[in-house]
């Protein structure tokens, strides 16, 4: 980026719930420090001032449903220099990937008022399926901690230092006794990407995946411990289709037990 | 004749995607069309099959704005269908829970995306270099409605910790305890709030509305009440479906709700302000006074000074549910599902919030129906535009475009919200 200038910071939006955005305005003691440091040269959903590109950091909120978002997707990432997708939608698709698991003939039975009004895609899809992403920050909502850290890591040309492992580790960390093993709770802390501080199990609940897959999740081994705690099929089925279902192995493990 | 047209592609400083487009024949306006582009979830569909439990983190996902008020009314229905009451001090936390998420949504758009339209700036950022300490009192006031949502759910956006029955963990008195301070600040920073939006200078414009809220004996509406109008309505959340239906038309990915057979009517604020001054605590009321609107309030441009005495409300409401807390021995009351329909409205920060769902004797989600507040103002909001911009044909383009950007943003529209709901709730086979 050229010196003496601001770098230019875009946002844009995708099929969502507008919540991973929202998060950069939820960061009350960091936004005009942010403001300070950047210029914001597109954020619908906080100015109608829009500064042309190329975007030094383009932030992509939300998943691929439309035709039209198949097209727009492509000019963002010519004009972006880097480009970070934000949360599950942009990660991996997002709640709205469910769609991707209904078989066609049942999906088509649902009666719609007009349908002719409606353009949609038959799946959901995360951006990095449409064009080359240059990081993806996970979860559903991102963490605004994370969300600070990868802006400024992108800006300095540095990593962004977000670990990789499990919930599981941060939930160690926390010092919280695990819910499984103490209260037999299911809990897909032990495959899910950290992140959240392991928010569910400190309010005495069991992780439902927000985050996503870690890196190399052991899946299997953790539904053979869910069935042991009376776990169904169809238990296990839901839990690993949820805000990240369209992730590879969460994607693979709930189809393992559909039959 | 002279025609002229008027088109916003993208509106700005709303949440969602969404564009205006009116046509002006000479001085008569031909068409009004606020366009939902934002592309539809299909919610309804994919919450069939799941758990009763599944409920309220799914429809979360439905807003980032407002994650709160779909878990309130997912869980309200929940409690309907299998008929549970939770009392006492786990339902004061889950008024608490409300407050903080109305003191966060407000603000946010107090001073975020409404203020700047008055001052003629074109975001908060601009504003802040203007008025640093009044965007930063903004901002802090909207953190202390995160801090609420955050001790008691875990996180400002989709909650952990709501459940149907109460909460997976509830709070001790010592944790609570931080944020009375807060609030009491918080308090006083709504007051400031009021003071300042009321000088702002407000087109004369006041329809003459049909306002829809809940309304509650005793207590300023959250989650419990009967739906009332100022036209006489006066019906239990059960028997919403015969008052109130939707309709797809072909420029919107959201449904429009009319009252039947086809009134359009006003959710949100103003209409909870119209038909529940009474139920404010008494400083509310004595800043809504003060503020000229002893009367009631009529002018749409005006909901930002409501937007703001509700603010107060909550802060208020929030001291005094943080004072009486006792934690309760169980973090939440048993739950027993059974073969049965479940019925809720709550009040959205942007209006009343409908969820209804059928559900089978294992539990199991078998149909779902959710109204979300935008979707219910979006005729009204269309009929404004047919009634200001006659009056205002004089202005130069740019200033009437900016001021219908304004009359759109008067409703606080949330488009992810409104549609996730595209199709029926209905599956033939």
């Amino acid at each position: 980026m050229a010196q003496n200038k601001k770098p230019k910071l875009a946002v844009w939006k995708f099929a969502s719930c507008d919540g991973c955005q929202l998060s950069l305005l939820d960061c009350e003691d960091e936004l005009l420090e942010v403001a300070g440091a950047v210029e914001i040269a597109n954020f619908m959903e906080a100015s109608g001032a829009v500064v042309k590109g190329p975007y030094d950091l383009s932030l992509v909120e939300g998943s691929i449903t439309t035709p039209h978002d198949a097209e727009r997707i492509h000019q963002i990432r010519r004009a972006s220099r880097f480009l970070v997708t934000i949360g599950a939608c942009a990660t991996a698709g997002g709640i709205q990937a469910l769609r991707n698991f209904s078989d066609v003939k049942k999906f088509t039975s649902i009666v719609y008022a007009t349908p002719a009004y409606i353009e949609t895609l038959s799946k959901s899809t995360p951006i990095s399926e449409h064009i080359p992403v240059d990081f993806e920050l996970r979860g559903c909502p991102i963490s605004k901690q994370q969300l600070l850290e990868v802006v400024s890591a992108f800006l300095n040309h540095r990593k962004p230092n977000t670990p990789a492992h499990s919930v599981c580790i941060e939930c160690k960390l926390r010092g919280n006794v695990c819910v499984m093993v103490a209260n037999g709770t299911p809990c897909l802390g032990p495959v899910t990407h950290a992140g959240c501080g392991a928010l569910c199990p400190t309010y005495d609940r069991g992780c439902y995946g927000c985050f996503g897959p870690m890196e190399s999740p052991n899946t299997k081994s953790l539904s053979e411990g869910w069935s042991r705690l009376g776990a169904k099929e169809g238990d296990l089925v839901r839990a690993f289709r949820s805000f990240n279902a369209y992730a590879d192995p969460f994607r693979k493990e709930s189809e393992a037990h559909e039959k | 004749m002279k025609s002229r047209t008027i088109k916003v592609d993208y509106l700005a400083r709303v949440e969602g995607e969404g564009a205006l487009f009116v046509k002006i024949r000479g001085d008569k306006v031909e068409d009004v069309k606020l366009k939902i582009f934002e592309p539809p979830r299909f919610f309804e569909a994919f919450l069939r099959g799941r758990r009763y439990s599944e409920a309220p983190d799914i429809t979360a996902r439905i807003c980032g704005i407002c994650p709160i008020a779909y878990q309130m009314s997912a869980v309200h229905a929940m409690e309907d269908a299998f008929g549970i009451k939770v009392e006492g001090p786990l339902r004061d936390l889950r008024r608490l829970i409300y407050c903080g998420e109305w003191i966060e949504s407000h603000v946010l758009h107090i001073y975020m995306l409404h203020a700047p339209d008055f001052l003629g700036v074109p975001d908060a950022i601009h504003l802040a270099r203007e008025h640093p300490q009044i965007v930063q009192r903004g901002l802090q006031l909207k953190k202390a409605g995160n801090e609420i949502v955050t001790l008691l759910g875990g996180r400002e956006i989709h909650p952990i910790n709501v459940r149907v029955g109460g909460f997976y963990r509830v709070p001790t008195r010592s944790e609570l305890a931080p944020l009375l301070e807060r609030l009491k600040w918080a308090r006083d920073a709504a007051i400031e709030t009021v003071r300042w939006v009321a000088r702002f200078p407000f087109p004369e414009f006041e329809p003459d509305y049909t306002f829809v809220s809940l309304r509650h004996p005793g207590e300023y509406p959250f989650n419990e009440g009967r739906l009332v109008s100022n036209r006489g309505l006066d019906i239990s959340v059960r028997e919403y479906d015969d008052h109130f239906t939707e309709e797809h038309v072909e420029h919107s990915n959201a449904l429009h709700s009319v009252l039947k057979p086809r009134t359009p009517y006003f959710v949100g604020p103003l209409a909870r302000y119209n038909l529940n001054f009474d139920r404010l605590s008494p400083v509310a009321q004595e800043e809504a006074r003060a503020a000229g609107l002893a009367d009631g309030c009529l002018n749409p441009f005006q909901s930002i000074i409501v937007r703001s005495v509700e603010t107060v409300q909550a802060c208020d409401e929030a001291v005094r549910l943080i004072e009486r807390y006792e934690r309760p021995a169980e973090p939440s009351v048993p739950v027993h599902p059974q073969a049965a329909r479940g019925y809720a409205c709550t009040e959205a920060p942007r209006g009343t919030l409908y969820h209804r769902y059928r559900i089978d004797e294992s539990g199991t989600i078998r149909e779902a129906k959710i109204v979300p507040p935008t979707s219910q103002n979006q005729k009204t909001i269309e009929q404004d535009l047919w009634q200001f911009i006659p009056q205002h044909l004089e202005e130069s383009h740019d200033k009437l475009r900016w001021q219908c950007e304004q009359a759109i943003r008067n409703y606080d529209p949330c488009i992810s919200c409104a549609t996730h709901f595209l199709k029926l709730d209905l599956d033939r086979e």
